[in-house]
This record gives C-alpha cells, sequence and structure tokens, in this order.
C-alpha cells in the first residue's frame, strides 16, 4: 500500500482565521464560546456558541470578500466559504498549485459536512412559504448540497481528480480524511484535498439540538466556561462552527517535490454502533472498535500513543463512555498517554469536528504539546485515572496522536498520525 | 418608465458584479457579461421583483441582452 503523508494544513474556527493563530489561542488556554449576537436568541434554551470571528482581516478576523468575490457569496451558504478559505490556507500551505493536467487529474477533493446548507435550506423553506416557489433562488440548491465543498474547492484550483464528500454527522471530518487517505493509497490520486466544514449555528440548528437535549444550557452567563469535557458539572455540548482542511500526499510525490512533511497518516479504523439515533451504546463498544481497527492499521499498540484528542463533547453520558473504551483499550498504556477534549475551547464543530480535531493532532506532534481540556475542575468519578491534561497545556513527547470522532446514528471514526522523518 | 432602462442596468450591475461602463444595451449577458444559466434565471427573478411583473418561462427565454430585458419591461411593467 502506497503510503501517505500531511502536506499542508487549513482551519477557520472560532479560536480565529488560520491555523496559527488558532493553535497559539489553544495552547494559551483561550475559549472561542461567546454569547449568540447575530440572532435571536431569547427563546432558545442554548444561548452560546462558537462562532468564527467576523470582521477585517487586518484584525484576525474572517472577512468571507477575502477568499470569495461578492457576487458569487450568494451561490454558497456559510459551510461552503469557510471550506474554500480553509482550502486556500491548507493548498497554499502545501505549495500543491499544478497548471499541467496530469498533476490537476490526479489531484482530488473530499470535503464533506455534517448538516451542509441548513440556513440556507430553513430560508429558502420560508421564501416558498411565504412568497411561493417562483421566488425561490435558482442558488437555493447548489447553496445547500453538501459537495458543493469539493465542487467549489474543484472549480477555483483545478482539481480534476475523485471529487467527492462524506456525511457522517460529527465524524465526518474524521472520515473524510481517512477516506482520502484510502483513495492516496490505492492510487486513485496522488494529493487529496480532504476535510470537513460546518456552518449551522443558526436558529434552526440551535433549536434542532436543543430539542435533542443536546446542548449545555447552565452556563449562558458565563460561555467560556460551558463547555466542559469530562467535568463533574458539564451539561451537554456547545455548538460550534468552521472548518479545517488538510492536504494528502503519497509520500514520494511529495519527496520529489521537496513538500514539507507535517505527519503520516498511519491508521484509520470505523466501526457502526447498531443501537440509537444518537445516544452511544453504553459499553462503548464502537469506539472501543474503531480505536483498534485504527492502530491494527497502523500496526501499532496503544503504548505507541502518546496523545489522544477525544471526540469529548461535554455531554454527561458520551465522555465517560469514551473514556471507559479508551482505559479498556490501553491498560497500562492508560498511564503514559494524555488525552485532551479541544472542543473544551472550540465547542463542538459537528461535521468540521473530526478535521480540525486532526489538525490539533498533527500540531501537537509537530510541537510536541498536548493543548488542554479548559474547564476540568473537577473530573467526574467515571473520568478519572488518564492524564486528561485538564486546564493547562502540556509539553510532553508526542510521537504519535489518535483523533476520535463519533457520530448520531452511532457511527465511529479514528485516525492516527505518526511523526515523521 | 423613462427610467426603466436605468433600473434594468442598475439589477444587472449588481447581480453579475460587472463594471456599469459594460453593460451596454447590446449586452449579452452571458457572452459578454458573464452570467451562466443560472444567474440569468436570478436576473429575470430580479426584474420580476423590482417591475412587479410575472415573466413567463418561454418570455424569459428570449431576454437575452440588456435591450431585450428593456424592450420586454416597457411593455409589460406594472411599477
Amino acid at each position: 500500500m502506497r503510503r501517505v503523508v500531511v502536506t499542508g494544513l487549513g482551519m477557520v474556527s472560532p479560536l480565529g482565521v488560520g491555523v496559527t493563530d488558532t493553535w497559539s489561542r489553544l495552547i494559551g488556554g483561550e475559549s472561542g464560546i461567546r454569547r449568540i449576537e447575530n440572532f435571536d436568541v431569547s427563546d432558545l434554551p442554548a444561548k452560546i456558541a462558537g462562532q468564527v470571528p467576523r470582521g477585517e482581516a487586518s484584525e484576525g478576523r474572517f472577512n468571507p470578500d477575502d477568499y470569495v468575490p461578492v457576487k458569487d457569496q450568494k451561490k454558497m451558504d456559510d459551510f461552503i466559504i469557510y471550506a474554500m478559505a480553509a482550502a486556500k490556507e491548507a493548498i497554499h500551505d502545501s505549495g500543491w498549485l499544478p497548471q499541467d493536467a496530469e498533476g490537476q487529474e490526479r489531484t482530488g477533493v473530499m470535503i464533506g459536512s455534517g448538516i451542509g446548507g441548513l440556513p440556507a435550506i430553513y430560508n429558502g423553506s420560508i421564501v416558498v412559504h411565504e412568497k411561493g416557489p417562483r421566488r425561490l433562488s435558482p442558488f437555493f440548491i447548489p447553496q445547500s448540497l453538501i459537495n458543493e465543498a469539493s465542487g467549489h474547492v474543484s472549480i477555483a484550483y483545478g482539481f480534476k481528480g475523485p471529487n467527492h464528500a462524506v456525511v457522517t454527522a460529527c465524524a465526518t471530518g474524521a472520515h473524510a480524511i481517512g477516506d482520502a487517505a484510502r483513495m492516496v493509497m490505492l492510487d486513485d490520486a496522488d494529493v487529496m484535498i480532504a476535510g470537513g466544514t460546518e456552518a449551522a449555528v443558526a436558529r434552526i440548528g440551535m433549536a434542532g439540538f436543543a430539542a435533542c437535549r443536546a446542548l449545555s444550557t447552565s452556563y449562558n452567563e458565563a460561555p467560556a466556561t460551558a463547555s466542559r469535557p469530562f467535568d463533574e458539572g458539564r451539561d451537554g455540548f456547545v455548538m460550534g462552527e468552521g472548518a479545517g482542511i488538510v492536504v494528502l500526499e503519497e509520500l514520494e510525490h511529495a519527496k520529489k517535490r521537496g513538500a514539507k512533511i507535517y505527519a503520516e497518516v498511519v491508521g484509520y479504523g470505523m466501526s457502526g454502533d447498531a443501537y440509537h439515533l444518537t445516544a452511544p451504546a453504553e459499553d462503548g463498544n464502537g469506539g472501543f472498535r474503531a480505536m483498534t481497527a485504527a492502530l491494527k492499521r497502523a500496526g501499532m499498540t496503544p503504548s505507541d500513543i502518546d496523545y489522544i484528542n477525544a471526540h469529548g463533547t461535554s455531554t454527561p453520558l458520551g465522555d465517560e463512555i469514551e473514556v471507559g473504551a479508551v482505559k479498556r483499550l490501553f491498560g497500562n498504556a492508560i498511564n503514559t498517554v494524555s488525552m485532551s477534549s479541544t472542543k473544551s475551547a472550540i465547542g463542538h464543530l459537528l461535521g468540521a469536528a473530526g478535521a480540525v480535531e486532526a489538525i490539533f493532532s498533527i500540531k501537537a506532534i509537530q510541537n510536541d504539546i498536548a493543548p488542554p481540556t479548559l474547564n476540568l475542575n473537577n473530573p467526574s468519578e467515571a473520568c478519572q485515572g488518564v492524564d486528561l491534561v485538564p486546564l493547562q497545556a502540556k509539553q510532553r513527547p508526542i510521537r504519535a496522536a489518535l483523533s476520535n470522532s463519533f457520530g448520531f446514528g452511532g457511527t465511529n471514526a479514528s485516525l492516527v498520525f505518526k511523526e515523521y522523518h | 418608465m423613462s427610467d426603466i432602462a436605468e433600473r434594468v442596468k442598475k439589477i444587472v450591475v449588481e447581480h453579475l458584479g460587472v463594471e456599469e461602463a459594460k453593460v451596454t444595451e447590446n449586452a449579452s449577458f452571458i457572452d459578454d457579461l458573464g452570467a451562466d444559466s443560472l444567474d440569468t434565471v436570478e436576473l429575470v427573478m430580479a426584474f420580476e421583483e423590482e417591475f412587479g411583473v410575472e415573466i413567463p418561462d418561454d418570455a424569459a427565454e428570449k431576454i437575452l441582452t440588456v435591450k431585450d430585458a428593456i424592450d420586454f419591461l416597457k411593455e409589460h411593467a406594472t411599477s
């Protein structure tokens, strides 16, 4: 099987625009969770979210005009615009901008989203209801289709290889990277632009997850403390938005052009719970089998893993089940691994989460730093017995990292990244 | 009704993001102003909204240039 390395990183997150800014704020213990100001939350039980800071680029904020011409923005819901921004950063970071037919045909795109253009669908529904079908924009469908993120990126850069999109709820970003890596391994492409994007922080998205009783509702007055994975006081996840995109490249292809190599994708494991629409199986069997499969694919044992980026959404049930599965799998190796949930700082980016967290795992390897789990003051009883990197980042050797993502529908994905010399 | 031409040009400039000088009466939306088939559908909708008129599909298919739009609207506009 061909080997696959990561040669480019790109991100838009509640902590800022770009990987460098986001990572330094993450390591500095900053939170991107704030009160929602751009729409009415008075009748919503959850009034906070991790939103991408909007404003001028010179102030480190996100301005869509920097990535998509104004006249084209009406053709894209925000999840596509975030993907365009993260893809631009990742592609330029990798230096892979082929102008020849072969280079373009051997480069594909695999950007998924959990929900896609939910705000566009909401607004389109109102138009049809109030003004009738003749008033609906011809861009309504392309605005909201999930695979249009991959479509727009391919059009912007001329990438004519496999063009695909994953949809597996909160495991989307991890599945996209894992599946795209396999396309490179199997010689369908030499380079894949892969990741996830999400922009569902809107009234209907907030109402929907609130109706599932999945969101934190007790910390509306202290937003930065609301996402508290593994902590006794946790009461649900905090919605987030953004995008994470990586450039995956066949090893020899990367070496030949002298590309900077961040890490190697060595493991990818998947499983299904076959249990419940929204709740994880109580014995953690699904996550356990995804992690086991990823390690097997990597040819590694738990003692080879120094850092785990947990799914850790800050829900009462999910966090304990994940910790239980990790402890069962790791055995004695639990004493040497560090595990944290970066959702404590940015919230849950749903379909983008797995991709953003894969990038955090890669940065952890690159810098030998485990990012912190914010607000972890008192780990609940079932979450004890493992280093959860409470409150502050931790400098430590990180040779390899495992990143977990579990989604509604009982879908699980684990990725393993390893340092490359 | 004398300002119909100006109102049409303004809508074209806004929706297609083109310079005003390029929006001459003989300019074709697709060939000269960079529109695609979806853009032209949206333009027709914008004309309908602005001029309070319904443009049936068979008539919309014949609106290919700025002048086509002005001529149609001069005849049918209600607002």
